[in-house]
């Protein structure tokens, strides 16, 4: 084997419409190297490996793999080429079992029983224990992950491609992580590693792309940088935290009490016994891996989900039956994580999904009849004051992009001047300014007196703007403690320790 | 009395009056197994049922009819195909065309047929067993016990039936994985035509056996029951088939035997009773979505 | 190779488009189907479309027109409210056939009171409400027991059918009929029949209904908040749950709205333009009101327009029948075709279609 570089990209351009998502792409990844790809959301990195990966065709430009070129039409030949990838958003189908879904990633899988076998080898060699005959839907975010990491070392890849593996990780499973990579490097196996976390990138790969809105801005060894100049590089100005208004916690503004629902989907998982309380003027951090119960727990305290008389109180009043637009009449507001289809309607307008959540509280209805015109203008209220980017309040929610949407959301629960608002991943998949924004908005909103509930699988956030830290594991919420006390370590602890994994035989 | 009635000879006739219901049954659950909900079952039975009669009365083989039958209601289910799977259109209103469709098509075909016998189709012998009733149908009988092993086993034993229930279940994963996600579901849509036009021509060459319009009778909708009924499993459809056939033949021969109940009131008692078991079926929410795929109904447009 | 891009807003030009783009294609494709008929094209796709209204016998023509839009347009009304909210009843024919029993049986208990003043409003309550009852039964056993409502009232379309057979024969037969099957006939009992308000245009009881609900559904959809929660529960169900939508209250309420719609539709038919129950009482307009509802684009004014369209293809099929021996078959063949136009098209109005493999820049 020549000593050059594993994969050779040069010049790729990809564009859509109305948007470039890539131009004049160019890296190389060494064999054995563990490469970062870095760029905040929006930046073309996903482009970017999905055309390596033979999922999206460039307009322009070459690759070159192990000195030959490269060219893959599809996921199937990018595969038996040697490339393999761990999506973000996991390409797995939760109905069926591990081995099924792990034969489903190979191209040419052994019998069933054989497979079987070999799994447990693999998940035993590299430290992650799995059992290939239950259904993934059952499984948690962390054992995801390793059912697509185990099919792709099944095919002895020689580029791995993580795409942000460890968004779904607690710190004591990307420890794990990092030292099965590790072990695999030193195999000789390259990875192409894209995330958005500095700190990881800094302690585990050897080169870094950078991408900037589709280009690269610039190629470093990321062990020589600090952090902090990394940031810059991948946002292109410089960062300001966000400015924290001090004040002492007023009364209990919510209560929950011994709150269990049942999940309203089949994989979901059930709320058992959480309790908690927030206070006028705090913001409570609920940190946790996806997929132990947020969704229901933003659910359960919206009203959505059906609770229990006497599990949620707020100021001292009984709400646990009310249904959420009660719930939105006393001053509980809430904002769901997924935008399109949750908090938003897709199809519908700016102004129509305006009413969808604030008619009650602005007064936009008036005997049964919906009354447009306020409508608009509170809509429009929310877009100046927001700085969202649209053409107009006419527009279709899905139009905007993610950030300006979730700008919207925010902006119209905020406007509403809740007593205690609830918010789940307030800004997830968002750009980095409009992400400053939201959680400026959120600081802002508690110093005005309101609580707030932030619910997050960004730890870091949660330790930028919460004054209090609590975890969701498999639907329990832990003792909520002061964040300014607390490591690392016994975040990881609280958010359910490596969920019983045992540390790589390295 | 049932006294003077032999239970083979009941049992021979149940499994006659299943098999169209199960044919269509089954195409249908591959159909819905892959993530599509067809609704045009009924439109796809009808016509299998007129083009079968036809090709079989002009050519005077009822296997071509049976042939005729699955390429036509196959034809007709690529008009939905291409409608839902590369127009995008909604499925459940496509479906309902479909059937529409199917009705005035078939009525269309068949001007001229009404009346007509067909030819009819020599049964299987098998010496020393074809004395017994229940060992001398039309092979279609036993083709469609066959279809019911081969769905069960390409579905849970082969890489084929393996992508087949990945697309239904997630298509942006299989999409993602590098499956082709329309093809697949393409293939999966005329199965489950062919398999309607076989039931279909089963009720006009073999049960009836003449042409008259609307003749399926909503057997397509009890189709569709049947697998929700069965909740997408195979052997399962076999059994609410088999359990229609059996309530179809029972109240013909309470008829027959003329027993004091309304004679409507007969004739309806299998939609009755379908929809009674569809409600027992569904009211156990978790099981009842345990099986289903998860990708069922929804469009599938490849963002990138 | 067709490409479709998704449109950031949907196209209105598109939404208006496709219902004419799509009703011209049909008259190509059916005229193709008429020649392959062994019929001239031109002169079929004329005495359909043209000679209804504007021919030498539209005199006789145009009085139909309405008689047959009036029921088209009354169900499908109700029933684009529940397919606006993904809530699919397609029993409507069942929920028509009860609800012209319950009316008229209303009716025949009463015979021979003259008193219209009451008779005629107590069968158009009965009417409507027999038919809200039988579309609750799926309502009831979806929201109960999570019960498929396609499959429940569409298969008690066969129930009903079987129960206007059982009518026919049995109870509300008439006792002057000389053993013949059917019920007496309405229009000859003055304190019931649904006639024609002016003589020659059609115009009875059941258009009038049509007309109030076109115009109700209107300002329910664009003003009402229950309105706009139906359009929310069918675009997206979580969203419509999260604005505090009760989706049990809405399924029994689109059910029962499109149910008694239907009954009020079968009312007026029976103790109209039928006149009696008898066992061939309905004639398929819960089916085809479902397609007015997609050709209409389950828009109050495009219903009113599609009902006229589909109602001109009934009559225009009748004497197309009577003068050029196309057979009846042929106009239900068409109507499907225009349906899967439609459909087919509707991807313009959400998608920009390119042809061509992907564009390079």
């Amino acid at each position: 084997m020549s000593a050059g570089p594993l994969l050779e990209v040069s010049g790729l351009r990809k564009t859509y419409p109305g948007v470039v998502a890539n131009d004049d792409v160019s890296f190389s990844v060494g064999p054995g190297e563990v490469h970062a790809l870095l760029g905040e959301n929006g930046a073309g990195k996903s482009t970017l490996v999905k055309m390596v990966y033979g999922l999206v065709r460039p307009d322009e430009g070459r690759m070159t793999f192990a000195g030959q070129p490269y060219a893959p039409s599809s996921p199937h030949e990018a595969r038996s080429t040697g490339v393999a990838m761990v999506f973000q958003h996991f390409s797995l189908f939760e109905a069926l079992d591990v081995a099924e879904n792990v034969a489903l990633g190979m191209e040419t899988p052994p019998p069933m029983r054989t497979l079987a076998a070999s799994i447990r080898e693999v998940s035993e060699t590299y430290g992650l224990p799995l059992d290939p005959s239950r259904l993934v839907g059952d499984l948690s975010a962390g054992e995801r992950q390793r059912v697509e990491i185990i099919r792709c070392l099944l095919q002895d890849p020689k580029l791995l491609i993580m795409d942000e593996p460890t968004s779904v990780l607690t710190p004591q499973e990307v420890g794990i992580l990092f030292d099965t990579l590790r072990k695999l490097q030193s195999e000789g196996t390259s990875i192409l590693y894209i995330s958005h976390k500095l700190e990881e990138i800094r302690s585990l790969c050897q080169g870094a792309t950078v991408l900037r809105l589709g280009r690269v801005v610039g190629s470093c060894d990321p062990r020589e940088k600090s952090a902090r100049e990394l940031a810059e590089l991948m946002v292109g100005t410089e960062l300001t935290a966000p400015a924290v208004r001090a004040g002492a916690p007023g009364p209990v503004a919510l209560k929950v009490d011994k709150l269990s629902v049942a999940s309203p989907s089949e994989f979901g998982t059930a709320l058992r016994e959480v309790s908690f309380e927030v206070r006028e003027g705090e913001i409570l951090g609920i940190g946790g891996v996806a997929g132990n119960g947020q969704d229901e727990l933003l659910g359960a305290l919206s009203g959505e989900i059906g609770t229990a008389p006497g599990a949620v109180a707020l100021k001292g009043r009984d709400i646990g039956a009310l249904g959420p637009n009660a719930r939105r009449r006393l001053g509980l507001l809430a904002a769901p994580e997924e935008r399109l289809g949750h908090a938003a309607a897709p199809d519908m307008s700016l102004v129509e999904n305006g009413v969808l959540s604030a008619w009650v509280r602005k007064d936009l209805v008036s005997r049964g009849f919906v009354d447009w015109k306020r409508a608009r203008r509170y809509a429009e209220e929310v877009i100046a004051a927001f700085d969202v980017r649209t053409p107009g309040p006419d527009n279709a929610a899905r139009s905007l992009s993610g950030g300006n949407l979730q700008k919207f959301v925010v902006g119209r629960e905020i406007l509403q001047k809740p007593e205690v608002l609830v918010i789940n991943q307030p800004t997830w998949g968002v750009d980095a300014s409009a992400a400053a924004a939201i959680r400026q908005a959120l600081l802002d909103l508690a110093g005005e007196g309101a609580a707030v509930v932030v619910i997050s699988q960004d730890l870091d956030e949660l330790m930028e703007i919460a004054g209090r830290f609590a975890a969701l594991n498999e639907g329990r919420l832990s003792a909520a403690r002061l964040t300014e006390a607390l490591t690392m370590e016994e975040i990881g602890l609280m958010m359910g320790g490596a969920h019983g994994m045992e540390v790589a035989h390295v | 009395m049932f006294g003077s009635i032999d239970p083979l000879v009941l049992i021979a006739s149940l499994m006659v009056a299943s098999t169209p219901i199960l044919l269509a049954a089954m195409g249908e659950l591959v159909t819905e197994k892959s993530g599509v909900l067809n609704l045009g079952v009924e439109g796809m039975m009808i016509v299998g049922a007129v083009a079968g009669f036809i090709t079989a009365v002009e050519t005077g083989s009822p296997a071509l009819g049976f042939i005729a039958a699955a390429v036509g209601a196959a034809i007709l289910s690529a008009l939905f195909a291409v409608l839902t799977l590369v127009f995008l259109s909604n499925q459940v209103a496509t479906g309902l065309g479909l059937t529409l469709f199917g009705l005035g098509v078939s009525s269309l075909m068949g001007q001229g047929y009404n009346g007509v016998r067909p030819p009819s189709s020599p049964r299987v012998t098998i010496p020393g067993l074809s004395d017994i009733p229940v060992f001398a149908l039309h092979p279609m009988v036993y083709i469609s016990l066959l279809l019911v092993v081969a769905v069960w086993w390409v579905l849970r034993s082969t890489r084929p039936g393996l992508i087949l229930r990945a697309v239904g279940e997630s298509h942006d994963s299989a999409h993602a994985l590098g499956y082709s996600v329309r093809g697949t579901r393409f293939a999966a849509v005329l199965f489950g035509g062919a398999c309607a036009g076989l039931g279909g021509a089963f009720l006009s060459l073999v049960i009836v056996p003449q042409w008259t319009e609307g003749m399926t009778a909503g057997r397509g909708w009890i189709a569709l029951a049947i697998v929700v009924f069965a909740s997408w499993r195979a052997w399962r459809v076999l059994l609410g088939a088999y359990l229609f056939g059996g309530v179809t033949v029972l109240q013909l021969n309470l008829q027959a035997a003329g027993v004091a109940i309304p004679v409507e009131l007969l004739s309806m008692s299998p939609y009755l009773i379908t929809i009674v078991v569809l409600v027992i079926i569904s009211s156990d929410r978790r099981r009842a979505a345990a099986n289903a795929p998860a990708s069922l109904g929804r469009s599938f447009h490849a963002s990138s | 190779m067709i490409r479709l891009e998704k449109r950031p807003t949907p196209s209105r030009v598109w939404a208006w488009a496709t219902p004419v783009v799509a009703v011209l294609a049909t008259m190509v494709a059916g005229g193709i189907m008429f020649a392959a008929l062994g019929k001239n094209p031109v002169e079929a796709i004329r005495t359909i479309f043209w000679d209804p209204i504007l021919g030498e016998y539209a005199f006789y023509y145009r009085g139909q027109l309405l008689v047959k839009a009036g029921p088209l347009i009354l169900i499908a009304v109700g029933l684009s409210l529940g397919f606006r909210a993904g809530i699919w009843n397609i029993g409507a024919e069942g929920q028509y056939i009860i609800g012209a029993i319950c009316g008229a049986a209303v009716g025949l208990a009463l015979y021979p009171l003259e008193a219209r003043w009451l008779v005629f409003p107590l069968m158009i309550a009965a009417g409507a409400l027999g038919g809200l009852l039988w579309a609750m039964i799926p309502g009831v056993l979806k929201t109960r027991f999570n019960t498929n409502e396609i499959l429940v009232s569409l298969l008690l379309v066969y129930v009903a059918e079987q129960i206007l057979a059982w009518m026919a024969l049995g109870p509300l037969r008439n006792p002057d009929g000389s053993g013949f099957p059917g019920s007496r006939n309405l229009r000859q009992y003055e304190a019931a029949a649904n006639n024609e308000l002016i003589a020659g245009s059609g115009m009875h009881w059941g258009v009038v209904a049509a007309l109030i609900a076109v115009i109700f559904a209107y300002i329910l959809l664009s003003r009402h908040l229950m309105g706009f929660h139906i359009r929310l529960a069918g675009q997206s169900p979580r969203a419509a749950r999260f604005a505090g939508v009760n989706p049990e209250r809405l399924i029994l309420f689109c059910l029962g709205i499109s149910g008694a719609l239907a009954g009020l539709a079968g009312l007026f038919e029976v103790a109209g333009p039928a006149g009696q129950i008898s066992i061939d009482f309905n004639t398929g307009y819960g089916f085809t009101a479902i397609i007015v509802a997609f050709l209409g684009r389950l828009h109050p004014i495009g219903i009113l327009l599609a009902g006229l369209l589909m109602a001109l293809t009934y009559i225009g099929g009748e004497a197309a029948q009577a003068t050029m021996g196309l057979p009846a078959a042929a106009i239900q063949a068409f109507q499907g075709m225009l349906l899967f136009f439609l459909l087919g098209f509707d991807v313009l109005t959400s998608f920009r279609v390119r042809l061509g493999r992907e564009a390079h820049a």
